[in-house]
């Protein structure tokens, strides 16, 4: 299904996704460092860059927008290479991920920044999953209807941003 | 000298960061409706809708604007004929703690930039203080976001440096935030001073209202060379294209040494959030 996402897409994603930022994705890559199975199965799963504000109660979240993804470039494509889904965030991604992105059929998606309450009544439940000692930076499980997406990288390598959009380390 | 109560100004604070966090500055939502109305990209077009429908939810059921609820900076405007009664500076980190429980809002602060463990409280905040003739303390809380704030940058230039190189700078810190400080823009310049008051004065220049443009012609022209530089490199909303790159920009000048020409840039979301109250 995803190989068939065209960089400028507008799509609404229903379904399972991962919260994971800065600190979350250190301590993932620091596991497999140690070289010992990760705590989570990331075959085909989608990772959404996003610390959401903590719920009101009756809702199923808080704000809950993307953050920059380019700070996530230098341990993404160890988790492509895992068989990582796709990435939802927000802009540009350096080479190595784009071409990991190419390499391993992967996707990334933008979501339109600053307008997380927005966001949130697309968001049906969440959870956390791990790290929760991590607060903001906790991964959630979140169950989507109809969220708003745009494709940005495809799996072939096609970018949104265009040539100026794979950034240089 | 008149007595302001320190659990006044920790109320206030209270107050203004949830204000500031869930009601987007009436400037902005007004320069984000007449940014919809000129863009003429499609995709430009529809996030600005979504930028201000979202602001209106926020509004109306009480959510953060943005998932990202800042670093809470306080200007603070004190008059010489006020005394505070009470532990002020605590005022202030209380104030700030009550509104981010109270708020559902995200507590984003670590308590070390190494170690990097999370408080939980989203403070300490930082505070400032301007001097000012009278017997009131105005307060002006300030939470800003990281995505932008990463791209903030100060040069300091030759004296001899014309415009058009400060131009040329803020354009290349424009280019480097691209998509990651969530434009439409709102910039801060500061000019002149020294290296760190250059930095605040350029935090201070976000504060302003963007439709209320400097007092000094100059510097009024400067403002406008710079957001008509910045709207022609066609970035626009969330780095897709279009018109709308920034939605203002503000300097702030103040006198500098003779060998210098401190120039700071804040960059600032199209969430630029502030709000302040006068005791």
């Amino acid at each position: 299904m995803r190989r068939r996402l065209k960089a400028g897409d507008e799509v609404l994603l229903t379904g399972t996704i991962l919260t994971a930022r800065d600190a979350a994705h250190q301590r993932l890559c620091d596991i497999l460092k140690k070289g010992k199975p990760l705590p989570l199965n990331l075959k085909d799963a989608v990772i959404y860059y996003c610390g959401p504000t903590p719920a009101r109660p009756g809702r199923a979240i808080g704000s809950c927008g993307p953050t920059t993804s380019s700070r996530m470039d230098a341990f993404t494509p160890q988790l492509i290479r895992l068989g990582l889904g796709g990435m939802i965030g927000k802009g540009g991604r350096s080479e190595e991920v784009t071409d990991a992105i190419k390499k391993h059929r992967c996707v990334y998606f933008l979501a339109v920044g600053g307008i997380g309450a927005l966001l949130s009544t697309k968001v049906r439940s969440s959870k956390v999953v791990l790290f929760s000692d991590l607060g903001p930076e906790a991964v959630y499980k979140l169950e989507v209807k109809d969220f708003p997406l745009l494709v940005a990288i495809d799996s072939k390598g096609n970018n949104i941003y265009g040539k100026a959009g794979r950034k240089k380390k | 000298m008149r007595e302001i109560a320190a659990s006044k100004i920790r109320e206030a604070v209270t107050e203004l960061c949830l204000k500031a966090n869930f009601e987007l500055r009436s400037d902005i939502l007004k320069a984000l409706k007449a940014a919809v109305s000129k863009e003429t990209n499609v995709r430009a077009r529809n996030i600005l809708k979504a930028i201000i429908e979202n602001a209106k939810l926020a509004k109306k059921k009480r959510l953060a604007i943005c998932q990202d609820t800042g670093l809470v900076s306080i200007f603070l405007e004190l008059g010489n004929d006020v005394a505070i009664k009470g532990d002020l500076e605590e005022a202030l980190h209380k104030g700030v703690e009550d509104a981010y429980k109270k708020g559902y809002l995200r507590k984003s602060m670590v308590a070390d930039p190494l170690i990097r463990k999370n408080t939980n409280t989203n403070t300490p905040c930082i505070f400032t203080f301007n001097l000012v003739k009278g017997d009131s303390l105005k307060v002006t809380v300030s939470p800003k976001g990281f995505g932008s704030e990463n791209k903030s940058a100060i040069k300091m230039f030759k004296p001899t440096a014309g415009q058009n190189e400060i131009i040329a700078f803020v354009l290349e810190v424009v280019k480097d935030a691209g998509a990651d400080a969530c434009p439409p823009l709102v910039l801060g310049i500061g000019m002149g001073g020294t290296f760190d008051y250059a930095a605040q004065l350029s935090k201070r220049a976000i504060l302003r209202p963007i439709e209320t443009k400097n007092a000094k012609k100059h510097i009024r022209a400067l403002e406008k060379a710079i957001l008509n530089a910045v709207n022609s490199l066609n970035i626009g909303p969330m780095g897709l294209g279009g018109r709308t790159t920034a939605l203002g920009v503000n300097i702030e000048e103040f006198p500098t040494h003779i060998a210098g020409l401190p120039v700071a840039v804040s960059v600032s979301c199209h969430a630029t959030r502030s709000a302040e109250r006068t005791l």
